[in-house]
């Protein structure tokens, strides 16, 4: 049986920031979904269902939010899911959402992810203690770090690579006017003398907390041919997971990552993705993430990443642009973080990136992970419709 | 549209208490139960999802620890609502719809003894205006309960406080027939309305048990559903709809969203023989029947109905379950299942599950 061809017609997202102090929840959200229909030229009335995702209901202290936020996101009188798996929940939203298209269930979807960091402590609701379980007592960058350690040892990297990395993500953020952090002045030296966080991450080195949420129209080919700006396709898409902790898990190149792309790979009819893709977004909450990514999602063989990131082919006019938007480190509202990664790999395809776009692109990938990695989510999305 | 059915059910014991085991101790079993009864491994299954919710267990990313105990390894294909299983297994079923998986395992899971449920449920409100009046669960129901009892003066409707009373008996009194019940047998409707108000106008008895448990599916397509179960519970149809958050916005004595799923699900082109209704208060089941149009000669929950055992975030999915369980065992040819979310009827799902004829 055939499934119906997915496209992303429509992309808002809000200006990110520490606190929006100046809406709710629901505000939020709605800027958000707002913008996401103009972009589509659609109004809530072609909103067939609504998918909506977000990490721990912890981090704003309200329990299944998707029922408060109906009203907000147009959902009153139609279908709403809501999905969570940890910090791919903005992936595994969009994938959720493109599978009521692709199963012709429904014909147009609004997806969205949010998170309004600044109604909480992520770092306390990580860390509840629970009896008999390994509570994450350091918040997310002290479950990292030692896996961090982890691959400079088993690669020989140098010390500097992640530095080079927040380097340029930050001054790629410069030319998103959505990110989160905006410094303008900015240097490498900076970045390298900042205090040490979680050895061997420093403070440049890490994801901000940031307020903000994420909104895609998708919609099949019928709704693709009525839009008015170029759409991006989706060629593939999957979800993987493996357990939190075992004895045989590679905290450095999980197998559910590796899993999830080579999927989305043979999905999508690509062989070499290091030539195939034209720009990857790519979950990178902590510096050295990018290179270890690299090579889980094989771009580059075991223990090459960090040359492919010492080398420039990952800055945004290198061969391989690695998180043209800014990415995680410039812009985090964790449930909303993914779906962004997803949003800006589309926005790359339909040549509507703006200043960050890069030019001529027209494959690109869009990836989250989460937990403690072991959830991973992945598209790839084109500027042509998949054969067939 | 993809033939897809429901081969297999498992659900736990659903007990008030459960201190003894965890989250991921009281579904292994479940799951176990529900792979044996198919013959295949968690490997073996092609796209799993699950549904709880964080604030049951008191921590984030609690569902975590249920993953591992599925066995995800080599890694599966996966994922999670943070709603009730029906949810789940709405999502799977879109994927088997797609083609992209033969095979799905649904399960989902809630603990409510660790807090007080009542205050948790205040949680899911409107977080600026609403929950800081932390209105809980009973009392939101209760008003729901008095707004349908109110129209009842005014010749709307059929609810009193005896025909509350009499969901309660039948509900309480089919679940002696079911092992998993939490709570089963009733005295005399006489007897319960002598019973003091727990929050007027609803009683003890108009009100569902705490608890603790677990439920799981499988999931098949076509031929594979036809090899894996004797008579599969297909599914004919399944939508849900949403309703608005504010009380104050919505006739609460209606459920226009259980009315619009069922006909989007197509249960009003044939008639069912059996239903089995998420309606947490007797009230609620009242108000159910009509929307969802069923007539006296249709058996409601012979299983007892979430009156007899509501776990959090899997009472919706055991009604899917329940109402397939009576299809494969022949007990049924057509059925509606009902699941519920949110306070007073906010979110409603409806499926239409067939055995093929016998």
């Amino acid at each position: 049986m055939t499934k119906e061809p997915v496209a992303v017609v429509g992309i808002g997202q809000t200006k990110h920031t520490a606190a929006r102090r100046d809406v709710s929840i629901a505000g939020l959200v709605r800027e958000a979904a707002v913008r996401a229909l103009e972009d589509a030229q659609l109004t809530w009335s072609d909103i067939d269902a609504v998918v909506i995702g977000k990490a721990p209901d912890f981090f704003e202290g309200v329990m299944m939010p998707e029922l408060y936020l109906a009203d907000a996101l147009g959902a009153v009188g139609k279908p709403m899911l809501r999905v969570h798996t940890a910090g791919s929940v903005g992936g595994s939203t969009a994938l959720v959402a493109a599978g009521l298209v692709a199963a012709r269930v429904h014909r147009t979807v609004l997806t969205l992810a949010f998170e309004k960091q600044s109604e909480s402590n992520a770092m306390w609701g990580l860390s509840l203690p629970i009896p008999f379980q390994q509570p994450l007592l350091a918040g997310a960058g002290g479950f990292f770090a030692p896996h961090v350690r982890a691959y400079m040892r088993r690669t020989g990297a140098p010390s500097g690579i992640g530095a080079l990395v927040a380097y340029k993500d930050r001054r790629n953020a410069l030319r998103n006017p959505y990110a989160h952090l905006h410094e303008h002045d900015l240097t490498l030296d900076q970045v390298r003398s900042s205090p040490m966080l979680w050895d061997p991450i420093r403070y440049s080195e890490t994801c901000p907390s940031s307020d903000g949420a994420c909104a895609m129209v998708l919609t099949d080919r019928a709704g693709a041919d009525r839009a008015p700006y170029p759409p991006a396709w989706m060629h593939g898409g999957a979800m993987r997971s493996e357990p939190t902790l075992f004895a045989g898990k590679d905290f450095v190149s999980p197998r559910a990552g590796r899993d999830c792309a080579a999927d989305v790979y043979r999905q999508a009819g690509i062989t070499d993705p290091r030539r195939e893709i034209d720009a990857v977004e790519m979950y990178v909450p902590f510096s050295w993430y990018e290179p270890m990514w690299l090579e889980n999602l094989g771009f580059a063989d075991e223990g090459e990443g960090w040359k492919l990131t010492e080398s420039g082919v990952t800055e945004l006019d290198g061969e391989l642009p690695v998180n043209p938007s800014g990415g995680v480190l410039s812009t985090n509202p964790i449930g909303a973080s993914g779906m962004l990664r997803f949003a800006e790999a589309a926005l790359q395809v339909r040549g509507r990136a703006g200043e960050h776009q890069v030019d001529g692109a027209r494959k690109a990938l869009g990836h989250a992970y989460g937990g403690g990695s072991q959830f991973f989510s992945m598209w790839v999305v084109a500027d042509t419709s998949p054969a067939g | 549209m993809r033939e897809v059915a429901i081969v297999a059910f498992g659900q736990s014991d659903h007990r008030r208490d459960t201190p003894e085991i965890s989250e991921v101790e009281m579904l292994m079993p479940v799951l176990h139960q529900v792979l044996d009864a198919v013959g295949l491994r968690a490997g073996e299954i092609d796209f799993t999802c699950s549904g709880s919710c964080d604030y049951l267990a008191g921590r984030a990313f609690s569902f975590t620890m249920a993953l591992d105990g599925v066995g995800a390894w080599p890694p599966i294909s996966e994922s999670h609502v943070e709603m009730d299983g029906a949810w789940a297994l709405y999502e799977a079923w879109t994927r088997l719809l797609t083609g992209e998986a033969e095979t799905a395992l649904v399960y989902s899971y809630g603990k409510s003894s660790p807090g007080d449920l009542r205050e948790v449920l205040t949680r899911q409100l409107d977080p600026y205006y609403v929950a800081p009046l932390w209105p809980d669960s009973v009392s939101l129901a209760a008003l729901q309960a008095q707004a349908l009892l109110d129209a009842e003066d005014t010749g709307d409707t059929v609810a009193d406080e005896r025909a509350l009373a009499g969901v309660a008996v039948r509900c309480r009194t089919a679940a002696e027939d079911n092992p998993h019940a939490q709570l089963a047998g009733s005295p005399p409707p006489e007897a319960l309305l002598d019973e003091p108000y727990l929050v007027r106008p609803l009683r003890r008895h108009d009100c569902p048990p705490v608890g603790d448990g677990a439920a799981a599916v499988v999931l098949a397509a076509g031929d594979t559903a036809r090899r894996l179960c004797r008579r599969p519970a297909w599914i004919r149809g399944m939508d849900h709809r949403m309703e608005a958050h504010g009380l104050g916005v919505r006739d609460l004595t209606r459920s226009p969203s259980s009315r619009l799923a069922a006909e989007r699900a197509g249960a009003f082109e044939t008639p069912v023989d059996l239903a089995e209704l998420h309606a947490p208060f007797t009230s609620q089941e009242l108000i159910l029947r009509r929307e969802l149009r069923l007539g006296e000669d249709v058996r409601v929950n012979p299983s007892g109905g979430a009156l007899a055992a509501n776990p959090m975030m899997a009472a919706g999915l055991i009604r899917l379950g329940e109402a397939a369980a009576a299809i494969h065992r022949g007990a049924a040819d057509r059925a509606l299942a009902h699941a519920t979310s949110g306070p007073c009827l906010q979110q409603n799902l409806v499926a239409v599950l067939e055995g093929d004829a016998s």
